[in-house]
């Protein structure tokens, strides 16, 4: 897990290092809805799969505030990207994100239980660490449009919310 | 102008049959947006109506800590609660938990 969000957080970070804000557009706007649209996809994913294999009520009640949350703010994605007239140009960040998570969705599927359980909130929390810290360093300094800078912008309050709800929820399922 | 008084005395009628007690409670705004209540009214009173209206792109809710309100707030939706007593009644969203607040009614 820590090597997967390791990879995913440099090669998010990838854009920061090599294009600080102030320097001028290096991911463009297109490229920025693109990972920030993969990344709640694959919140949604994630939880889909709490869904079917998770019989505790915590866990349950969270993946369906992640399916919800996530469908919202992604939906509301589409439709900016669609009145800017934007088409979200998948990247190697984006690239990066969707094959962690799928590595990610394989190992979990191994698990059950309880030992699922945990593995889930441990990762929920990774996840939305890793995306937080994008979304601060790279996505919302480099975005243009004020529009997609202010759903970025609620976007992050949205995620930053979900890590507090999954260290909350990791903390439970330790007791 | 007869219907003028008419229409008058029929607004007025429940407030002067029934004296102060029957006047319409007052309602206070809170509103809920990008993941955050907003400012909290200073002058609630016991009796008073909370108008919750959310604004936000997401689901929440407003629910007292002491369970004397619970509403659920789809996106763009609003509700009404009533301050219950006098004090402090903090305040949260059942879905996003990091989200809260406090009443203080006199």
């Amino acid at each position: 897990m820590i090597g997967k969000s390791t990879i995913a957080l440099s090669a998010l970070l990838a854009f920061g290092t090599a294009a600080p804000a102030h320097d001028g557009p290096h991911v463009s706007d297109a490229q920025i809805a693109h990972i920030a649209y993969t990344a709640g996809r694959i919140d949604v994913e994630a939880a889909r799969q709490a869904l079917q294999k998770s019989r505790n009520a915590k866990v349950r009640a969270f993946a369906e505030i992640m399916v919800r949350d996530h469908e919202a703010v992604n939906a509301q994605a589409l439709a900016l990207v669609g009145k800017l007239g934007v088409k979200p140009e998948s990247n190697p960040t984006s690239a990066a994100l969707s094959k962690g998570a799928a590595r990610k969705i394989r190992s979990l599927a191994g698990l059950r239980g309880a030992a699922f359980d945990r593995a889930y909130a441990r990762n929920e929390i990774a996840f939305h660490r890793t995306v937080n810290g994008a979304l601060e360093a790279t996505l919302i300094p480099s975005a243009k449009n004020g529009e997609l800078k202010a759903l970025l912008e609620t976007g992050l309050a949205l995620f930053r919310e979900h890590q507090g709800h999954a260290e909350h929820l990791a903390a439970e399922l330790r007791r | 102008m007869k219907a003028a008084l008419t229409a008058a005395a029929l607004l007025l009628a429940p407030f002067l049959a029934a004296g102060p007690a029957a006047a319409a409670p007052t309602v206070h705004t809170i509103v809920v947006d990008k993941m955050k209540f907003g400012a909290v009214p200073p002058d609630l009173r016991a009796g008073d109506v909370i108008l919750w209206v959310n604004r936000d792109l997401f689901r929440h809710s407003a629910t007292a800590r002491d369970g004397s309100f619970d509403v659920d707030l789809p996106p763009r939706a609003s509700g009404r609660t009533r301050v219950g007593r006098k004090g402090a009644i903090p305040f949260f969203c059942r879905y996003h938990p990091g989200m809260k607040g406090v009443l203080l009614s006199r």
